[in-house]
């Protein structure tokens, strides 16, 4: 097959898969979104969702080898200590992230 | 402010965490040895990070369509999840619906599910525009990766931990507005066990067991009472 095609295929067949998974809810539960199950999942998911998501965004630290985690932990305590003092969101994420890749960077803590 | 400008406030820390993100698939990409302009044409047809890493393997193993289809399908089926707790916030119709839709990403889910738009704006069209920033910001991130590959002189590593940062906050905004243990305990447990137990499916499986034991205690609730 011409690698050009190939290419545009393979994309169209992601950008398809991707598009139903994403879709399936939504076509499911057509004329359902007030069912009080799933009213109750729309408040309490996005709370359990976004821990996972912090927890998700760590999976590749090795807490068993040197540094142990301790840029991650330490650029998290700084931006939560930040947000919960100042409420600023995009203070708390730049002050953590510059925190985390300056750590990182220069090897602060290897 | 305009709704845009207050959608494009509230996503700066993606385009911190996605353009470098979409950098490195694109010098990945690059590899591959196709025309620099394919790597931002994947962010904006098919428009999932994880996934589109993965296709990089894919492409240089020539995998089967079906492959293709199956592996991504897998992959990115923790959406699923996501829009059933927003059929009551997604109100628009038609192709906005549509485009919604085709941009859930983890990242868009977070801002739509953990903002909100100025008093008196629209809160569809802030949807949208959160939506469509974000989806610029991947391609943008693409397209320099696809373009200036590893030429790249500022060093960018570490940047990507905006999106760790963005998600702590947003947790913490859900703290704010819940003030209850249970989802995040839960959460928790059940993030932990997977990551112990099945790595590589780690959000998927973690947010299957999360909802059941969130199902589990309206059910319980329903039968203490």
């Amino acid at each position: 097959m011409n690698d050009t095609g190939y290419l545009l295929l393979v994309f169209l067949v992601m950008a398809v898969a991707t598009f139903i998974t994403r879709l399936i809810p939504f076509v499911a539960f057509r004329d359902r979104g007030d069912h009080p199950l799933l009213l109750y999942l729309g408040r309490y998911m996005p709370p359990a969702i976004m821990t996972l998501l912090v927890l998700y965004s760590l999976k590749s630290l090795d807490l068993t080898q040197a540094p142990y985690g301790i840029n991650e932990l330490l650029a998290l305590l700084l931006t939560s200590v930040l947000h919960l003092w100042r409420g600023n969101a995009l203070l708390s994420i730049f002050a953590g992230t510059l925190f985390y890749m300056a750590a990182i960077q220069s090897g602060w803590f290897v | 402010m305009s709704t845009v400008g207050a959608a494009f406030r509230a996503s700066v820390p993606v385009l911190f965490g996605y353009v470098p993100l979409g950098m490195a698939f694109g010098i990945l990409f690059q590899n591959l040895g196709y025309a620099w302009y394919f790597a931002p044409l994947m962010g904006l047809a098919v428009y999932a990070g994880a996934a589109q890493f993965m296709a990089v393997g894919l492409l240089a193993a020539q995998a089967s369509l079906f492959e293709v289809a199956l592996s991504t399908f897998i992959l990115n089926s923790r959406h699923m999840f996501f829009g059933v707790s927003l059929l009551s916030r997604y109100r628009a119709r038609g192709l906005k619906k549509l485009y919604l839709i085709f941009g859930l990403t983890d990242e868009t889910y977070s801002l739509i599910t953990s903002t909100h738009p100025p008093a008196g704006h629209d809160e569809q069209n802030y949807y949208l525009a959160l939506t469509a920033l974000n989806q610029t910001y991947w391609v943008t991130g693409c397209a320099l990766g696809g373009l200036f590959g590893a030429s790249v002189q500022f060093d960018t590593s570490g940047m990507d931990f905006a999106l760790t940062a963005l998600f702590m906050v947003l947790m913490l905004e859900q703290w704010k507005k819940l003030r209850e243990p249970y989802p995040f305990a839960v959460a928790l447990l059940c993030g932990l066990t997977a990551l112990w137990l099945f790595k590589e499916q780690m959000l998927l499986v973690s947010i299957g067991l999360s909802i059941a034991l969130l199902l589990l205690r309206t059910r319980v609730r329903q039968v203490a009472s």
